[in-house]
């Protein structure tokens, strides 16, 4: 194809991670088929006399998905610390993989806050004259009381900030084969994610407006519950890490589940920084104090 | 499940599991491609009637088929996002992007073989839910690009735009963990040697398309999901009377629409550079020129998305940006007509199956792509926005483009994957009669668009024809005369339509011949069937036809 090219052979075997068969993703994909359809028919209130379809085919399917996970992660564990079938290349191959996955993340959160600042930085384009009477041509619209930014946001804010150098705690740990300092930093990084997540429950049911109360709240909610359950998944993953370097499957020279799961930590922290900067303090400076 | 099951599997190498096991829990990466390639020929049947009702619906005035608009409008938006999602990615990039790109680098397989096949799997149950949409509550009537208002609770308040919704987030999951997969493999199991400037077109093609992917397929979950809570949750993010946007959405499903049509057709670029090279036995003009030039398209195709919505009422200096910014795309597009142009220039050229179709793909795709830089001016766009016109340019670039691009790899490669040859002559009469039906389908589309008729109509005015002139077995002769004596509008144009219409829907019935003659009668195929030059080499002419069940066993190397 380009020129000059010749053909030859190594001579040697390749050096890659060949897969058995899997029934894994044929159930998943069908777990999440029935996910989805359930989904549509519990929004829709389908029911089939006292059966309510659309609820049973969401339990089913959500706990297909999850038992799926638990089942292709046992495997990729099994493969990875007892066939020792992870060769050097091939964690090459997962450090892009969950890098381009990171990235696809990344992607999906452009969208949120792309319908973010597509309403705060043109609360009052003159073309879109509803959308001016409704913002009253100013961000945040005078009708929201703002979560005070210097108060648990940013206590949030730290929270994920020191989760951020726990982990790299944990991973100094492990280059150092230290297990034991290991495994308690990541335990620690995993008892920051929760409390994380307590305090974000504490605020959505501390703020004083709903999902569905206009562009701001829908906005405010997309983009920071969609990120906490980002928290939740990364929380998990660290969970999981910990119960592994308890078990004794991470070394100094073979951690990359443990890596993953950091940099998507560090992923979802980062998410947060933009969150706190864009929506918690400039998107609501400026706006109604929320009365305490 | 066990390490001596591996062991065992290793000294067996050739040794295929049993039919359950090889098909529904496969971790090859032929085996998937093969599966990929079987399900875009079974939605394009489906996509492909919806086409054929659509086009037997205007050839005459008046109502056919469909009840109503509403009716109309789900036969479109079905045979868009079939022929969008299930027919052409997963042919060009789950079919022979599985099959081609791990023989062409040398690997083994997929870097993630269980990843690529819930990349399948998840394609099925996300077909079956947009098939069903249509028959639910009305119908999705959205069309392929789903704006609200009509998708929303008001336009839409059943359940069809809800499953046609989640029918996208299990395709697009599924093309994002396909895209994140071809990347990994490309960047990672190479054969030794083979640098990324020694790379065949194909897998550049592939690599662009693969990052394309990742990148945009994600904001449209993103949309889609906010309008699913808009639907159903009450959010605002596209109801201007809680301060959203409806424009908002058609930003957001354009930076991942337009992106989108290079995935589409990147590929196909990647199939025409190999087949033109091989049949004019001489490698590719400017090869690295051709692989930038994707590279170009890949990145500029994300900055021009607004080009779709000059009439939306966006600025007049965004309208300038996205003009200039769209015509920049003809440049790398033309380096590489011109350069398929210079590849066959001197060369000693056969005109097989294949080269026919790479040929077909070099003239009508550049006559789509010149309606595309007349469309990209937002001053005539302002006028041949949602006309016809539009509707012959992009099926110029993708039914006469990416598809004949389908066609033209699947009698490229079917030798190499099936083990069995074609029958010569009828892949040319195949050709030919699809290369004058699909001409004779949209090429009147540009007159029509520039009469000003209207796309995602169900009908037009014109004089009715009397009861002999109507149905499927009329003399055409006839019937044009007829129009012709009338004052006959929109219908002249129509009727040529829905004849070559016709004839490719026969097409299709060739071509499904073919495919059963070829897989139960064709004679068996050689390792290197098109006797392809060392100086335009690719690794899969290296291997048996078909290859063996695991290839590369032994790691091959690149000078």
């Amino acid at each position: 194809m380009a020129d000059h090219v010749e053909y030859g052979t190594t001579g040697k075997p390749h050096p890659y991670h060949m897969v058995r068969p899997s029934i894994w993703p044929l159930v998943a994909s069908f777990a999440a088929g029935l996910l989805a359809l359930g989904t549509v028919l519990f929004m829709h209130d389908v029911s089939l006399g006292p059966i309510h379809l659309g609820v049973k085919g969401t339990i089913i399917g959500f706990l297909g998905v999850i038992a799926v996970m638990f089942f292709w992660w046992k495997d990729v564990i099994f493969e990875a610390f007892t066939e020792k079938a992870h060769s050097p290349i091939a964690q090459i191959g997962l450090r892009y993989g969950m890098a381009l996955f990171i990235a696809s993340e990344v992607m999906f959160f452009v969208a949120f806050f792309w319908a973010f600042f597509d309403v705060s930085l043109f609360a009052n384009e003159a073309i879109q004259t509803a959308r001016v009477a409704y913002t009253q041509g100013v961000w945040p619209p005078p009708q929201y009381e703002m979560i005070p930014t210097f108060d648990v946001p940013f206590l949030m804010t730290m929270i994920l900030l020191l989760s951020g150098c726990t982990v790299t705690w944990a991973h100094h740990a492990i280059l150092e084969n230290d297990v034991k300092t290991m495994s308690k930093a990541l335990g620690i990084t995993v008892g920051l994610g929760l409390f994380f997540l307590c305090f974000q429950f504490y605020e959505y049911t501390h703020v004083t407006f709903k999902f569905d109360e206009g562009v701001f709240a829908s906005t405010f909610f997309m983009a920071t519950g969609f990120h906490g359950f980002h928290v939740l998944v990364g929380t998990l993953f660290l969970a999981v890490c910990w119960w592994r370097t308890n078990k004794g499957h991470f070394s100094k020279e073979s951690h990359f589940g443990f890596e993953a799961a950091a940099w998507y930590w560090h992923f979802v922290d980062v998410v947060w920084l933009f969150l706190f900067i864009a929506i918690y303090w400039w998107g609501s400076h400026g706006g109604t104090p929320m009365a305490h | 499940m066990t390490a001596s099951s591996a062991h065992a599997h290793d000294d067996h190498h050739d040794h295929k599991p049993g039919f359950f096991t090889r098909w529904f829990m496969s971790t090859n990466h032929k085996d998937i491609g093969t599966l990929y390639i079987i399900f875009s020929i079974v939605a394009a049947l489906v996509g492909g009637w919806f086409s054929m009702m659509m086009r037997h619906e205007l050839g005459d005035p008046g109502l056919q088929l469909a009840e109503n608009g509403q009716q109309w409008n789900v036969w479109i938006t079905a045979h868009g996002l079939i022929m969008v999602f299930f027919v052409v990615m997963p042919g060009l990039i789950g079919g022979f992007g599985n099959w081609f790109l791990p023989l062409m680098i040398g690997a083994p397989d997929m870097a993630f073989p269980r990843l690529n096949n819930i990349s399948f799997w998840l394609i099925v149950p996300a077909f079956l839910l947009l098939c069903a949409s249509a028959f639910v509550d009305g119908g999705a009537g959205t069309g392929w690009t789903i704006y609200p208002p009509l998708s929303s609770d008001l336009g839409h308040p059943g359940m069809s735009v809800d499953m046609a919704i989640f029918a996208l987030h299990l395709a697009g999951a599924s093309s994002i963990l396909g895209a994140a997969n071809f990347i990994t493999t490309i960047f990672n199991m190479r054969a030794p040697g083979m640098t990324l400037h020694k790379m065949p077109l194909f897998v550049w093609a592939m690599l662009v398309t693969a990052f394309l992917l990742v990148l945009s397929l994600p904001v449209l979950g993103g949309a889609i999901t906010m309008l699913l809570t808009d639907r159903n949750f009450g959010t605002d993010f596209f109801k201007p009377e809680g301060g959203g946007d409806p424009i908002l959405f058609q930003h957001l499903f354009w930076f991942f629409g337009h992106p989108e049509v290079y995935i589409m057709i990147l590929p196909a670029f990647g199939i025409v550079s190999h087949i033109v090279s091989t049949f004019s036995k001489k490698p590719v003009f400017g090869y690295l020129g051709m692989a930038y030039a994707m590279v170009a398209i890949g990145v500029v195709g994300f900055i021009v998305w607004a080009h779709h919505m000059y009439t939306s009422g966006i600025s007049l200096n965004t309208k300038a940006y996205f003009t200039a910014a769209t015509l920049i795309i003809a440049v790398p597009t033309g380096i590489k007509i011109f350069s398929w142009i210079a590849t066959m220039w001197g060369g000693s050229i056969e005109f097989k199956t294949p080269m026919l179709w790479a040929l077909g793909f070099i003239f009508l795709f550049t006559v789509g792509g010149v309606t595309g830089v007349v469309l990209a001016n937002a001053g005539m766009d302002t006028s041949l926005h949602d006309t016809y016109y539009v509707v012959a340019h992009f099926h110029y670039v993708l039914s006469l483009g990416a598809v004949f691009a389908l066609f033209a790899g699947f009698y490229y490669w079917i030798g190499k994957m099936s083990g069995r040859m074609y029958p010569e002559l009828a892949g040319k009469i195949h050709f030919w009669i699809t290369f004058i039906g699909v001409n004779l389908v949209f090429f009147p589309q540009h007159f029509l668009g520039l009469a000003g008729m209207p796309r995602r109509y169900v009908d037009y005015p014109a004089p009715i024809p009397p009861p002999e002139l109507t149905g499927m077995l009329v003399n055409p002769i006839k019937k044009i005369e007829w129009i012709i004596s009338q004052d006959y509008g929109y219908h002249l144009w129509n009727y040529v339509s829905t004849m070559g219409a016709y004839l490719s829907g026969f097409s299709v019935l060739v071509f499904l011949g073919i495919v059963f003659y070829t897989l139960f009668f064709g004679r068996r195929a050689e390792a290197n069937y098109w006797n392809v030059q060392p100086q335009v080499m690719t690794l899969e002419w290296t291997l048996s036809s078909p290859p063996p069940f695991h290839q590369f066993e032994i790691q091959p190397s690149v000078k």
